[in-house]
């Protein structure tokens, strides 16, 4: 069969699919047209003159595979997969959906990089950490690990590789290739005072030993070094320094790299998120833009879907934070509480494959922060009653926790609860996120996903 | 009345929320009057049998169980002379591997176990995930159910006339053949359910607890019940997750 035709077949069955309500129709026609021809990705990617940039992490690749889209398609047509589709069905959906596209821009999931690698043969990869994430799912983290090692290993000798070097996993895949571009954070004033429980890159990779850590930013992201080896960060070519939170309205601070610098503005806020806009530059830069292209691109961003995402509801608004596994709940759970913390907050658990079955990550996460600002919590989703316990054992009280397994009555719930004018702190994990999306988006007050990523 | 508590290589073996068991066994005795000082026993420390009531140690990733292996090996010997003194352990997926004889790995090396269990694991080639739940009956006449999540790919043989902590009813347990998952040593016990294990089956948690007090008093007694409904709603979610997409091969 030729390809077009496949493709004409393709994207009607992503019509059907919205038309009869299934989803956004964001993986459907990717999943038709690849169960025609397996080899289709590999071909749509030959057709892009610019060809593919790849990014992938546990935590922050739809949010930087988002920013480096803002810095880069004022100049070029991407086909990028914006609303989360990250296998190989959802990339070969975004190449089919975008019109006559130069570059393609993809964040893709951690396990499904070696094959898309494969096929797409990118001309950059920017990857940005590895955090324990979904075991049931991806399994242990060095085995990840040693997957990326052979994605870096096999790209093409005129590839950019793009990493961040505070993660000692992540950073260490550089060296095994000149010409590499490493950023990290540099700004020993934000650290934490100890590394937090869900810390996972403890031990040295050389000898098994603890790192020291000048500083760590985020987990175990920072700047740290062997005491007894001597394997330690490497040099950073894009770094951010003076760093200013801004609390929950957006962070700034200095974008430096190779003798010049610039200040950003983000409207996102966190540490986090500063990583995921050096991850977004450096990526940019790697492909030929300008530092003036990549802070403009910078400042344009606003928060993608679910994450720090607000959303208005009659007097009241919703403060959605997507949370999905330790590092990424601890930063979500830092940034509320240093933007003034929350006396209310509706948490959702569910265990479908895309959260992960195993809940037991939710032990894992410092949510106590967090509680003991709370007077209220109100616990939704199908492991509802396993978050109440969580809750119950990180000290808070029983009387002051409610178990609303209903997505939507919890939501009602919460309004309910909330004072006019005020935000509603809602911290649902990856189904739970869609879920509730759609029962907002039926009640009229935000777009469908499919809509907005367009 | 303070029950004494080792925490083996907690910052190793940590994987799969251990945190949240020793969260469960603290707050249970806390809110009973009981205190509870939990002791970090890691790489080079000492352990000496019967300074503990309570023995706990997780699991970790390949890495990690590797980087303290030998170590906990060569506590061997305290360690059964603790259980043998009474003290009541749990020991969660790698943990309860290790405390065994021996474990191989798939690379086909073989790291030494404590040798309080007796069993021997060798990694297979399938990995056995899922929701798991198993009846047990640690106090005859008495039957509880046990819901938690399995992740490992070793395969645990108990050898002949070894306790299991509990029959499957549904998931894989020790090896996705033998229909039993865990091991009983006294009041030692070792399991591949995670979830972690305690929250979700708080009538451990309190055997656990009434094991360590009658080894701190030396006398047996009852502890006073506590308001567990959130703790029975999970239990009822994770069974019945187990019921419906537990593993088997």
């Amino acid at each position: 069969m030729p390809l077009s035709v496949g493709i004409a077949g393709a994207r009607m069955a992503a019509g059907l699919s919205r038309l009869v309500g299934a989803g956004g129709g964001t993986t459907v026609p990717g999943k038709v047209l690849s169960s025609l021809d397996p080899e289709v990705l590999d071909r749509l990617a030959q057709r892009l003159p610019l060809g593919a940039a790849l990014v992938s992490a546990t935590n922050g690749k739809t949010t930087s595979a988002a920013m480096a889209a803002q810095i880069l398609s004022p100049r070029v047509r991407l086909a990028h997969n914006a609303s989360g589709a990250n296998l190989l069905s959802g990339l070969t959906s975004s190449l089919l959906s975008a019109d006559s596209p130069e570059l393609g821009l993809f964040e893709v999931d951690e396990a499904a990089l070696p094959e898309i690698a494969r096929r797409m043969r990118p001309r950059a990869v920017c990857l940005g950490n590895l955090f324990r994430d979904q075991l049931d799912r991806y399994g242990e983290l060095e085995h990840v690990a040693e997957r990326w090692r052979s994605v870096v290993q096999n790209l093409d000798p005129g590839a950019v590789l793009v990493v961040n070097g505070d993660d000692p996993q992540v950073g260490d895949l550089a060296r095994e290739r000149s010409g590499s571009v490493v950023f990290g954070l540099d700004d020993p004033r934000h650290k934490v005072p100890e590394l937090l429980h869900a810390a996972d890159s403890k031990w040295c990779l050389r000898c098994g030993r603890p790192y020291e850590y000048t500083a760590a930013y985020v987990g175990h992201l920072g700047d740290y070094r062997c005491p007894a080896c001597g394997h330690a960060r490497p040099e950073l070519d894009v770094a951010a320094r003076r760093i200013e939170l801004r609390g929950l309205d957006g962070v700034d601070f200095s974008l430096e790299t190779d003798g010049e610098r610039m200040p950003v503005r983000l409207a996102v806020p966190g540490l986090y998120n500063v990583y995921n806009a050096l991850a977004a530059a450096s990526l940019a830069i790697g492909l030929g833009s300008t530092l003036d292209d990549a802070v403009a691109g910078l400042e344009r961003f606003r928060a993608s879907f679910g994450r720090f995402e607000r959303i208005p509801i009659g007097d009241k608004r919703l403060l959605v934070l997507l949370v999905k596994n330790p590092a990424g709940a601890n930063e979500a759970v830092r940034t509320l509480v240093s933007g003034g913390p929350p006396r209310l907050a509706v948490l959702a658990l569910n265990d479908a494959i895309a959260d992960g079955r195993d809940v037991s990550w939710i032990w894992d996460v410092d949510w106590e922060p967090l509680l003991a600002g709370l007077e209220r919590v109100v616990v939704t989703g199908e492991r509802a009653a396993e978050m109440a316990l969580r809750c119950k054992y990180g000290g808070f009280s029983a009387e002051a926790i409610e178990v609303v397994p209903e997505l939507d009555a919890a939501l009602d719930r919460g309004l309910e609860l909330s004072p006019g004018g005020g935000e509603l702190v809602v911290l649902p994990t990856y189904t739970a996120m869609l879920a509730l999306r759609r029962i907002v988006a039926d009640r009229g007050f935000v777009q469908p996903y499919w809509k907005r990523a367009a | 009345m303070t029950i004494r508590v080792a925490h083996l290589y907690p910052e190793y073996l940590n994987i799969y929320a251990d945190r949240g068991n020793i969260a469960v066994l603290s707050s249970r005795s806390r809110w009973r009057g009981i205190g509870f000082e939990v002791e970090s026993v890691s790489l080079g420390d000492v352990l000496r049998a019967g300074e503990h009531d309570l023995l706990y140690i997780g699991g970790g990733q390949d890495r990690e169980q590797a980087l303290i292996a030998l170590d906990l090996a060569a506590r061997g010997e305290a360690i059964r002379e603790a259980v043998a003194g009474g003290a009541a352990v749990l020991a969660v997926c790698g943990g309860y591997q290790l405390l065994g004889r021996s474990y191989r790995g798939r690379d086909g090396e073989e790291l030494p176990g404590a040798g309080l269990f007796p069993h021997e694991t060798v990694a297979g080639d399938r990995r056995m995930i899922g929701d798991c739940l198993l009846e047990c009956e640690l106090e005859t006449g008495v039957r509880e159910t046990l819901a938690g999540f399995e992740n490992h790919a070793g395969m645990t043989r108990l050898d002949d006339g070894a306790v299991p902590l509990g029959r499957v009813v549904a998931g894989f347990g020790n090896d996705g053949v033998s229909g039993f998952e865990g091991v009983r040593v006294g009041s030692a016990v070792g399991t591949y359910l995670h979830g972690p294990l305690l929250p979700r089956n708080p009538w451990l948690a309190d055997w656990l607890l009434t094991r360590a007090l009658e080894h701190r008093t030396g006398e047996s007694r009852q502890l006073d019940p506590l308001p567990d409904d959130l703790e029975e709603d999970a239990h009822a979610v994770a069974a019945a997750r187990a019921h419906s997409r537990g593993g088997r091969f």
